[in-house]
Parts: C-alpha cells; sequence; structure tokens
C-alpha cells in the first residue's frame, strides 16, 4: 500500500513540486529526492538535531516532519549558506575554529546557529549555549563550536552594520 | 528506521476532520499535531496506524485570545507562539516558565499545546501547568462540543479522557487570582530532556498565612499529579522554613510509588518529589503579595 500525496513547497529558494510518497519524511525526502545530501540524518526521533533544516526561518528537525507538510513552506537547507564557493560567515568561523572533526553532525548545529543569528547578532554565552545544547557532537566537546558562533556573530554583525 | 505505509488526509475544517474520524476505523486512525511526540513513533513503528489526520491545516485552531477570566489557547497553537507572547510572559508567567522549559527550540517551534497535553506524558510540563492553572478543555465530536476539567483530563501513562472520535480543540487558561506567587522547578539529566521529576506550586499569602496553596508533581507518577496532602500543610501556615519541611515530608510521604527506572530509582523519584516541591512553593512564597 503506498500512498501517494502531492506537495509544493520552496526548498532554497527554488519551487518544488511533486508526489511523495505519504510516509516520507521530510529529511529523507531532501535527501533521496532533492539530493541535498548535506541535511544529515542522526537519531530519527528528534533528539541529536543533526537533521535541522529552517523551516519558515525556525530551526526544524526534518526527522519529525512528513514531506507533505512541507506543503506551502519555505524550507532551507544547509546548502543554502554558500553562495557558489564563498562561504557563509557561520562556515567559515567553523573553519576558523575548528567547529568540526568528523562532520556529521555540522550542517545540524549550523542550521541551528543561523536562525539564531539571523535574529540576533549579538547573543550572550547563555543563548548561544541554549541553541547548541538542542544538537549533540560527539567530537569536538562544544567549545569550539561556542567560538565559532561568537566568531560569526563578529562578522555577521559587522556586515550588517 | 521508516514509519510504515499510512494513508494521508489534511482537512482543512473541523467539521470534514470529523467526517473523516467518522468513516474510518478510529483504532487505525493517528491524528497529528506538531508531530514531536508522533513522528519518533511512527519511524519507530511503534505507531502503525492505517490513516494520519494531520490537522495543520485546520481553520481556526491556533492562536491566543485574551478574555477577562483568562486565555483561549487553540489545541495547534505552538508553544513557540506562547515563549515568543508578550501577554503569557508577563500575565502568565508560570506558564511561560513551563513553556520553555520543554524541549530544545526546535521541538517547541513545531509541537503544540494541544498535542503535549493528549500526549499526557507523565513527566512533562503542560499536564502539571494544566492542573496548576484548572485548565479546562473543550473536544468537539461529531455530537458537538463537551468541556473537560483539567482534573477529569489525565487518566494514566499517555492516556486522557478524550474518546475516540473526539478531536482536541481549545485549552482555556483562567487567570490566576491576583496575588498569587509561583514557582517552577524541574530536574533532568540534561538540558532539554524530560524531567526526571518537576514540581509547580502556587500560593497566596493573607495576613501573614498562606492560603490556597497547591502542589502539583511530574515525573513522580503515573500522570500530573496534585498534593493534596503537602498543601493541606501549608493552608493557614506561615510561610517559613519550618511550614516548608512539614510540606515536603509530607509531599514525601504522599508519592508512596513513583516510576522507577533506568534514569532514577522510585526512591530517588520520591527524595526529588520533596526537595523540589520545597523549593516550588519557597519561590512562590517569596513571590506571593
Amino acid at each position: 500500500m503506498s500512498a501517494l500525496v502531492p506537495v509544493k513547497c520552496h526548498v532554497n529558494g527554488r519551487v518544488v513540486e511533486t508526489m511523495v510518497d505519504a510516509r516520507m519524511t521530510l529529511a529523507d525526502f531532501l535527501r533521496h529526492e532533492l539530493g541535498l545530501t548535506g541535511t544529515h540524518v542522526g537519531c530519527e526521533h528528534g533528539v541529536c538535531g543533526i537533521c535541522n533544516i529552517l523551516v519558515d526561518g525556525q530551526t526544524t528537525r526534518s526527522c519529525l516532519m512528513l514531506a507533505v507538510q512541507a506543503e506551502g513552506h519555505e524550507i532551507r537547507t544547509v546548502e543554502s549558506l554558500s553562495d557558489g564557493d564563498k562561504l557563509h560567515p557561520i562556515q567559515e568561523a567553523f573553519m576558523e575554529e575548528h567547529g568540526l572533526q568528523c562532520g556529521f553532525c555540522t550542517a545540524g548545529f549550523m542550521m541551528a546557529i543561523c536562525d539564531l543569528l539571523e535574529n540576533n547578532t549579538n547573543p550572550s554565552e547563555d543563548e548561544i549555549k541554549d541553541v547548541l545544547g538542542g544538537q549533540v557532537c560527539r567530537c569536538t566537546g562544544y567549545n569550539t563550536i561556542l567560538r565559532a558562533v561568537k566568531n560569526a556573530a563578529a562578522k555577521m554583525g559587522s556586515a550588517g552594520a | 528506521m521508516k514509519p510504515a505505509p499510512f494513508e494521508y488526509a489534511a482537512p482543512k475544517t473541523i467539521a470534514e476532520a470529523l467526517d473523516i474520524l467518522g468513516q474510518n476505523d478510529l483504532d487505525e486512525v493517528k491524528l497529528m499535531a506538531g508531530g514531536q511526540s508522533l513522528m519518533p513513533l511512527l519511524n519507530m513503528r511503534l505507531a502503525r496506524p492505517s490513516l494520519v489526520l494531520d490537522l495543520n491545516h485546520v481553520e481556526g485552531l491556533d492562536g491566543i485570545r485574551e478574555e477577562s477570566s483568562g486565555l483561549r489557547v487553540g489545541a495547534m497553537t505552538t508553544k513557540r507562539v506562547l515563549e515568543d507572547s508578550d501577554l503569557v510572559r508577563s500575565q502568565y508567567p508560570l506558564l511561560w516558565e513551563s513553556t520553555v522549559a520543554i524541549g530544545h527550540a526546535p521541538i517547541r517551534n513545531r509541537g503544540t499545546v494541544g498535542g503535549s497535553m493528549v500526549q499526557a506524558d507523565p513527566a512533562s510540563e503542560y499536564p502539571a501547568a494544566a492542573l496548576a492553572f484548572d485548565m479546562e478543555f473543550v473536544v468537539m465530536s461529531s455530537a458537538g462540543e463537551r468541556v473537560i476539567q483539567a482534573e477529569d483530563f489525565f487518566v494514566t501513562y499517555l492516556t486522557t479522557s478524550i474518546e475516540p472520535g473526539e478531536i482536541l480543540t481549545e485549552i482555556r487558561i483562567p487567570r490566576l487570582p491576583p496575588g498569587t506567587g509561583w514557582g517552577f522547578q524541574e530536574l533532568a539529566r540534561r538540558h532539554g530532556d524530560f524531567a526526571i521529576v518537576g514540581a509547580l506550586a502556587t500560593v497566596r499569602v493573607e495576613s501573614g498565612l498562606c492560603c490556597d496553596p497547591r502542589i502539583v508533581l511530574f515525573g513522580a507518577a503515573d500522570r500530573a499529579i496534585r498534593v493534596p496532602a503537602g498543601e493541606a500543610c501549608l493552608e493557614g501556615a506561615p510561610p517559613s522554613e519550618a511550614s516548608l519541611t512539614v510540606m515536603g515530608d509530607a509531599v514525601f510521604d504522599a508519592v508512596e510509588d513513583p516510576l522507577s527506572d533506568v534514569h532514577a530509582s522510585a526512591e530517588y523519584r520520591r527524595d526529588l518529589a520533596r526537595v523540589l516541591s520545597k523549593r516550588a512553593m519557597s519561590e512562590a512564597m517569596s513571590r506571593a503579595s
């Protein structure tokens, strides 16, 4: 029994209109149907935060949404951050501060941080930690990610000023 | 780890949603609100409905309305909306504290007030808040509307008194009486986790004595519970450390058989119930005016 249902949404600025299996998660849709494999899939029950994307600008677990529920929404994935070869300030900051090692969690962190910094270019350390606590990283110990957020905030703040 | 196959319906009105419920075997249908609890169950195939009825497109189920007696919150209102509401933060601070203690921001962005209530996890914050505020639950069925009081709503683990074929549409949240102090405490192993135990407390202080004290625990039983034995110790007592000690002992005695699992033993939860209810009530006393 396969239930195909229509979905129309925007993904990284592009209109996507197609049929999807009703049971397909948004994470799998992005990866397997659209080829956007930058979004990684970790725990598949909302705990690890690795599959974070932005839905209408808000951080969302793409494993906890059905693809069909993207209907009418604006989806942004990690692929939307860089402008061609020009890295986003968050990506630059992760490089400079060694905010990643294996890289498996990185897209999830970056999208949560993107949500934070687009709404607040001068977050306090507690505000940053509150956001970082929503994702799991097993390599870095989080301190380098914390430094990367501060670095990115400075870059984005000065760019916006 | 992928959901088992299911059909999907996204009705636009409550009437249409009730129609769909009427046409299907109710044991085979799952209503989806924010999906932050249902999606894990689907992904792990602990739930295998043949139809998922998505309420996200139903009109009129979200938003906060203020009335003289309190708030009317649509069942599909996200926690994020409550978190961002100046009205909630300033006028219903205990509700606000209960909201921001839930999960992490990505979960609150999508998770709904009604969804958490109906999920009725014994360790979740909102059912406890419902008992603290004497919230009322408005449910609709093909037979019409009925209102369920919070004390009658939560039955046991993951079970409410909502009947198959009924849909929760609104939560009515009365304003606490003027001068009511409040406290909120929870202990979790990690930021954003479900609580091991949590406590909400409210009290007024009149002529130097405690009045209408209320203690609600979550994570301490098969559902959120009030602790009348603890409340009785405080009624008419001075808001003092000595009163809190007597109250805490009564709470410890009243929580006879808490959960025991990999996260915490029953003994530890009992002790936490005492400690956290005292801390929450102490906060409430200091905020009462």
